[in-house]
């Protein structure tokens, strides 16, 4: 039972980060209706700007703040720079585009800091939660932070101008430009609010899987996953998605004999692709009729 | 004049859909487009408001507005309610009033706006909290015309108002778009199909033929017009 209870809290925190990476994912499919696969090369690259700062001697926190920053502009900038030109561009261009900021990201990441595995400080600290070995205080923190930032973006979504416009914007952007809104730039607001949930969660599961170049890659995999889980148009069911994957990765994992450990990325996704042929749309998505 | 228009050409792609039309409506008036399917009325009220590209002159309040971009000629206080009636559907009805105040700062008078739009519309408040997607059609018309006023705009334009709706609500929003006409002289550009109910509401009326306007005169004027009858009245 306590095996149990520690597989699922376990699975909890890291579905938290899957949970961030997810909410990132839906923040830029809901601007543009594409998955950005530079997501994770993204809050990689946040992660260094963190870390290094931090070796120049800055507090973490400064750090952090800086890093989500930067990502929020840098963010908008990649989206006026490199994607806006080709918004009407054939899906397989815009795909190259997304291989190319993925590549550009990892290989500057390898070339000004190197591929050697750093670490880097938790500002929750590693230790066991309560002196409970159930769950450390990093873990705790990482679903803390998952449902502070989920809370964050449902009071801006539903209770400012600013977050209907978004919205608006996505809904409809021909009767959102009608109105006056700048559609352009809420998508590019989109990007940059993207990649500041992405640095977090970058800075978020550092202190677990060590810091590189590669290492958003597994964990991109699965945010995918919980935004596919959770419905690509739901940010609150993206952010179950991602706690689920967690959930059921490391279940599998634990008991399941035999296939366990090497199998369990395989077992997640068999069950996520059980759950999409029953629900297309995702747990919580909304299944998108359109007029032809 | 509010809006003056000499020479207007809009393109879908390479494609001219508009040949080159000059009209004019003044402070506060209603001018009615007429025409058959394809005559390029829609096209018209999409070159105003900068959605489909354009040249020629168009001239609101003295300032040239052709070729900027739709989100600045709103700001003008020009307001489309588009064809199919451009409803967030996703969104409440109150949401949607509020989205069409994008453009505005003033928060205290958008509040009291909204009031407004809702005395206009009653039945807009009985359903402010639910989504607009689920309204009726003759609702959400009603809707789209709210959301157009909460722009205080100064000229609003109409496509195809009646469109898809029964009778009695048709000439109920009718109504009300006349009494929005004298009460806050807001101007209209009003695109009809039902010629009828158009030459009741405006003063002036222009009738388009593939991207041309071959007439133009007082409603009452056109009316009286055989070809016209014919054509467009049914007697």
């Amino acid at each position: 039972m306590e095996l149990l209870l520690q597989q699922i809290l376990a699975g909890l925190a890291n579905g938290a980060i899957y949970a961030l990476m997810a909410l990132a994912v839906v923040m830029i499919y809901q601007a543009i209706d594409h998955l950005n696969f530079a997501q994770g090369e993204m809050a990689m690259f946040a992660t260094f700007i963190a870390w290094q700062l931090i070796q120049w001697g800055q507090p973490y926190w400064v750090a952090f703040a800086a890093s989500v920053v930067v990502s929020f502009l840098g963010g908008i900038a990649i989206e006026r720079i490199l994607f806006k030109p080709i918004h009407n561009a054939p899906i397989l261009a815009q795909l190259i585009a997304f291989i190319a900021l993925f590549s550009i990201l990892n290989s500057s990441a390898g070339e000004i800091w190197n591929f050697t595995i750093k670490t880097f400080p938790s500002p929750f600290g590693m230790e066991p939660l309560f002196g409970e070995r159930l769950i450390s205080t990093h873990e705790a923190g990482m679903i803390g932070v998952t449902l502070v930032i989920l809370g964050l973006l449902y009071l801006f979504f539903r209770g400012s101008r600013l977050g209907l416009a978004m919205r608006a914007a996505a809904e409809n952007p021909d009767s959102a430009r009608l109105v006056g809104i700048r559609v352009g730039w809420m998508i590019a607001l989109g990007w940059g609010m993207s990649a500041a949930i992405g640095a977090v969660a970058g800075m978020m599961i550092a202190p677990v899987v060590f810091l590189e170049p590669n290492m958003m890659l597994g964990v991109l995999l699965y945010g995918f996953a919980g935004a596919v889980l959770g419905g690509l148009t739901s940010p609150g069911g993206a952010v179950a998605g991602g706690f689920a994957v967690g959930v059921i990765e490391n279940l599998a994992g634990t008991f399941i004999p035999y296939f366990g450990r090497e199998l369990k990325l395989s077992i997640a996704l068999a069950v996520i692709v059980a759950v999409l042929l029953v629900r297309p749309a995702g747990i919580f998505g909304r299944i998108v009729v359109s007029r032809v | 004049m509010m809006l003056e228009v000499h020479g207007l050409r809009a393109f879908y792609g390479q494609n001219e859909a508009l040949h080159g039309i000059d009209f004019a409506l003044a402070e506060g008036g209603i001018v009615a487009l007429l025409g058959a399917n394809g005559a390029g009325k829609t096209t018209t009220l999409r070159a105003l408001s900068g959605i489909v590209r354009a040249a020629g002159e168009i001239r609101f309040d003295g300032e040239t507005i052709t070729g900027r971009a739709t989100e600045d000629i709103v700001r003008l206080g020009i307001a489309h309610v588009p064809e199919g009636r451009g409803t967030f559907v996703r969104m409440t009805v109150e949401e949607n009033l509020q989205l069409g105040a994008m453009a505005r700062r003033d928060r205290a008078q958008i509040a009291r706006d909204a009031k407004e739009v809702y005395a206009h519309f009653p039945r807009l408040k009985e359903r402010r909290r639910q989504q607009a997607g689920t309204l009726s059609g003759g609702e959400q018309q009603m809707l789209a015309v709210g959301r157009a006023l909460m722009l205080r705009p100064r000229l609003m334009l109409l496509d195809e108002p009646s469109f898809g709706l029964a009778p009695l609500i048709v000439e109920e929003l009718f109504e009300i778009l006349s009494r929005l006409n004298l009460e806050l002289g807001v101007g209209m550009l009003i695109v009809e199909q039902n010629a009828e109910l158009a030459l009741d509401l405006a003063e002036h009326a222009y009738l388009l033929e593939t991207g041309r306007i071959v007439m133009s005169g007082p409603s009452s004027e056109i009316r009286r017009d055989e070809a016209v009858q014919r054509a467009y009245l049914g007697y």
